[in-house]
């Protein structure tokens, strides 16, 4: 409606020009961040040879889908795929209902405590042990080169404490807590039938940020994780792509010419595979995260 | 419980003014306050003590345990009975030839990030605020904020591959300006632009939502009385707009400027080659090949909690400069 207003007083022959440069602008932007997404699906649609020799740039060349059949039918890509799976959903449940568990008292006025505890965890955000003294906990805890490794001692987020409670804080009403107190609710019920159901879109907005960090991060793996049946989808990914280490599906075959080539528009085609559940949800994302993202900058 | 309770407000009084009434009349001691919250809520209380077990066990265990740092660690003994050599680690890594290359590296790399990486979300931010809401404005969104989601492995891997000499598009383009093939990832003076740039490519989009909505918060009659008295569109963005984001883009300066040291670990680690590692060892990088690799565990310790209480005063610093100079930091 100010747009409307603004438009009454006629825009200058400077403004005009500015705001042709800043189109030009923001088209370069796009192009420079859409050109190398787009070159990598071109790459990983092309034929082999294509390729190798570097004839592809924004269109498949000699369209084929071999790469993504060698791909999908590579044991170690299907496994870590499926480990990522069980961490990203698995490391997700944890990680969701420990944030509510700690964000939802902290929420609360009448928690005594509050404070301290909430000093408590921006002091992690500040001062960290380090890498060896946190392994030396994972270690005794024998969860080293297990499952648990990966869910477990990356499972709170203070970022998403933060967000959380300032959601719960905002949005429920002390009212409707004393209401529910008379009608005979406990603190529990009250969180499970009133403050969840109301929270859906902050609970949806942290899930989200813990299922992508789990899918993404091979940090941890890399730490923790010996036993290659147990790897992640990113570290399956880093060997391909980063260390080049030949897929088994590969590696059988003596490293002839076309092997080496199929290796090439292999990994083209594991980027665009590995980033594909992220790309299914990210109009979800960009819808609910930038919300998310607010209500924690919020200060509180 | 009886219905009486409920009639009486919830004792510690949210508001300021209400607490100074209930304090008239008698004001509950702490621990009387604490015994009834306790008795009142004790689910609450119930509820948090796996979390919290949580952040003792993963977080303030592990700042004990860093207790290695000043000793000889042992296994068998383990952190606390191992035997106590002073600074003697701190010692040996301050003179170590690898320190200063470290921290050198470190900061550099860095700081170039944050020089690189503040000013351009912002310059986004308000290219975009500029044009009107459609079809262009929204899809420069939608793209560019979509990097941010990629995997670290997959940017690098992308990184690597759009700029390898055979099968990369980078050398063909510059082909194209008589510049002959580079071999960008085997020289050490190109891992910094390229550690940067990538990062740049990935975040700025993200970067730019905190300050599009710190632009939306301004006052829409700010922009209005501005124009009337005819101001330009780059005088606006000057007056109105720069001024509207200043305490946000503090605030996240403060932060990336604080947290220089604690650069991370994931994309410079992958980035390494022996052939740029001259300047691609970071701190982070020799500390997981210090402790994990050469199972030196001591020294690592040293190394990372080194790193740790030079990031915390640095932090600390800043966030005390910032106050000063605008009057917002990150504890207002």
């Amino acid at each position: 409606m100010t747009k409307e207003s603004a438009s009454t007083i006629a825009e200058t022959r400077t403004d005009r020009i500015f705001l042709a440069g800043v189109k030009v602008m923001l088209t370069i932007a796009l192009i420079a961040v859409l050109v190398p997404l787009v070159y990598v699906v071109a790459n990983s649609f092309s034929s082999a040879g294509a390729v190798s020799s570097g004839q592809v740039f924004l269109w498949p060349v000699e369209p084929s889908l071999r790469a993504y059949q060698e791909a999908l039918s590579d044991p170690q890509i299907l496994k870590g795929y499926y480990n990522s799976l069980v961490y990203a959903v698995g490391g997700t449940l944890i990680s969701v209902t420990l944030t509510v568990a700690i964000a939802y008292p902290l929420s609360r006025k009448t928690f005594f405590g509050r404070n301290l505890i909430m000093s408590l965890l921006l002091f992690t955000m500040l001062f960290s042990g380090g890498l060896i003294p946190t392994y030396l906990v994972v270690q005794d805890l024998g969860m080293l080169n297990t499952r648990w490794a990966m869910v477990i001692p990356s499972a709170i987020g203070v970022w998403q404490v933060i967000i959380a409670r300032t959601f719960f804080r905002h949005t429920i009403p002390d009212d409707l807590y004393e209401a529910a107190v008379l009608d005979g609710a406990s603190d529990l019920r009250f969180l499970w039938s009133i403050v969840l159901p109301l929270s859906k879109p902050v609970i949806a907005v942290i899930a989200l940020m813990y299922a992508i960090f789990q899918w993404n991060t091979y940090f941890d793996a890399l730490v923790y994780l010996k036993d290659p049946g147990l790897y992640p989808l990113q570290i399956v990914l880093r060997n391909i792509l980063i260390l080049n280490s030949t897929t088994g599906a590969a590696a059988d075959v003596a490293a002839t010419l076309e092997r080496q080539q199929l290796a090439n528009v292999l990994k083209y085609a594991l980027i665009v595979i590995s980033s594909l559940p992220v790309l299914i949800i990210y109009p979800f994302i960009a819808r609910h995260f930038t919300k998310g993202v607010m209500v924690g900058a919020v200060k509180g | 419980m009886s219905g009486t309770i409920e009639v009486k407000p919830a004792p510690p009084a949210p508001v300021l003014k209400q607490v100074v009434t209930t304090a008239r009349i008698r004001r509950p001691s702490r621990w009387t306050e604490a015994r009834r919250s306790f008795r009142r809520h004790w689910q609450l209380y119930l509820l948090i003590i796996v979390p919290l077990a949580y952040f003792v066990i993963f977080k303030y265990i592990p700042i004990s345990n860093a207790v290695i740092a000043f000793k000889d660690y042992s296994p068998i003994k383990g952190p606390w009975g191992s035997d106590w050599v002073g600074f003697r680690n701190f010692e040996l890594f301050f003179q170590n030839p690898v320190f200063w290359t470290l921290v050198k590296n470190t900061f550099i790399l860095a700081a170039y990030t944050v020089l690189a990486s503040f000013p351009i979300p912002i310059i986004l931010a308000i290219a975009l605020n500029e044009i009107r809401t459609g079809f262009f404005k929204k899809t420069v969104q939608l793209v560019t904020y979509a990097p941010y989601f990629i995997s670290t492995v997959v940017v690098v891997s992308m990184t690597i591959l759009v700029l390898s000499p055979r099968i990369g598009f980078v050398d063909d383009a510059i082909g194209l300006f008589g510049i002959p093939a580079i071999d960008f990832l085997g020289d050490p003076n190109y891992f910094r632009h390229i550690y940067v740039w990538s990062d740049v490519w990935q975040t700025t989009g993200y970067s730019a939502v905190i300050y599009l909505a710190a632009l939306a918060g301004i006052d829409p009659a700010l922009h209005e009385s501005a124009k009337i008295d005819g101001a330009s569109r780059i005088m606006r963005i000057l007056h109105v707009d720069l001024p509207g984001i200043m305490p946000t883009a503090v605030i996240i300066l403060v932060l990336g400027v604080g947290n220089i040291m604690s650069i991370g670990f994931e994309k410079a680690f992958l980035f390494q080659n022996p052939l740029n590692l001259a300047q691609s060892e970071i701190i982070a990088t020799y500390v997981y090949k210090t402790g994990l690799l050469n199972a030196d565990f001591s020294m690592a310790t040293a190394v990372g909690l080194f790193n740790s209480v030079l990031n915390l005063f640095l932090l600390l610093g800043v966030n005390f400069a910032a106050k000063r100079i605008t009057g917002s930091g990150l504890w207002s």
